[in-house]
């Protein structure tokens, strides 16, 4: 199953990723991370529809994202 | 499991200082790539500019030399003469390649110089709190252009890409965009062809990025990508607008 990571203290919740996922599978995280910002979060149970595409992670400007197939 | 896509090696694990959405990391990340994908990263020396990314020696995990405002070029010509076999590049947004050091980089590309410029254009002063730049459009509204920038005082926005493309000595300028994935995909092949410009000693090549700058456009960064493909691609057109590589195979 295809697994997007999201390094959550490094994100600062721009959102690019959101807009671009063809599964429309990233939302923003209820938490506050350490910076203080919403960072980016797929919710459990929808790991499953991603397709492992990378588009949220080649549009990340921190570089924030790890995918794997 | 073979991972399909990670941080590359070309960075380092330093947290960015850019605002959130500015696509300054997306082109770090390029460049970090496209130098990983050459084998180049032991022999890159960066030149980093003064403006947004004046912290881009603390990001990319190779050399990086820190130039004075505008003289990247000039910094990076001495790099590459000294040390011949490096893989000298520049890292410049738009108040420093096309206002205060656009002497360095005509003189550097008219000589020809064997180096690659990555410009980063967004249209405004990002770091010094959002003033007209060169590149500022006609009628955009800026601090220091409140009713928008009048081209009767203010002049026009420079194309620098074209106006690079005449000089005899650029061998590869290209304008790409990082709106879309497409576009990040195209900028990425752009930054490698410049590289590879380079490492050929072809001659001078600069790939230059439109770019957003949400903070001091005041936009989302969502609203920033609609406004950058509805005013800023008209006015810059994407594409290839020089290529001696083609003219030397």
């Amino acid at each position: 199953m295809a697994q997007v990571t999201f390094r959550e203290d490094i994100c600062k919740g721009c959102g690019l990723c959101i807009d671009v996922c063809p599964k429309h599978i990233i939302q923003f995280s209820e938490r506050l991370n350490t910076k203080g910002y919403h960072s980016a979060t797929v919710p459990d149970g929808d790991m499953e529809k991603c397709i492992a595409c990378t588009f949220c992670a080649m549009m990340c400007p921190d570089v924030a994202i790890e995918v794997v197939p | 499991m073979p991972i399909t896509f990670t941080k590359p090696r070309g960075l380092t694990d330093a947290p960015t200082h850019y605002c959130p959405g500015c696509t300054h990391g997306i082109v770090h990340r390029l460049v970090a790539e496209v130098l990983e994908e050459l084998g180049v990263l032991d022999k890159a020396i960066g030149v980093a500019p003064v403006g947004c990314s004046v912290l881009a020696f603390e990001y990319f995990a190779c050399d990086v030399f820190e130039a004075a405002h505008g003289r990247a070029p000039a910094v990076a010509t001495g790099v590459k003469r000294a040390k011949p076999d490096s893989v000298v590049f520049t890292y410049q947004g738009d108040g420093d390649l096309a206002a205060i050091g656009t002497a360095e980089i005509v003189h550097a590309a008219t000589r020809g110089e064997k180096i690659t410029t990555v410009f980063v254009n967004n249209a405004i002063y990002g770091m010094t709190g959002g003033q007209m730049a060169p590149t500022t459009l006609p009628g955009q509204v800026t601090e220091t252009s409140p009713y928008g920038r009048d081209t009767n005082i203010a002049g026009f926005p420079i194309r620098v890409s074209e106006m690079i493309s005449t000089l005899d000595g650029a061998a590869y300028v290209e304008r790409v965009s990082v709106d879309s994935v497409k576009n990040v995909l195209k900028a990425k092949m752009a930054i490698k062809r410049a590289f590879e410009c380079q490492i050929e000693g072809i001659g001078f090549s600069l790939v230059e990025v439109l770019s957003i700058c949400p903070t001091n456009w005041g936009l989302s960064p969502q609203e920033s990508m609609d406004w950058l493909r509805d005013h800023m691609l008209p006015y810059y057109p994407l594409g290839v607008k020089k290529d001696k590589t083609k003219e030397s195979e």
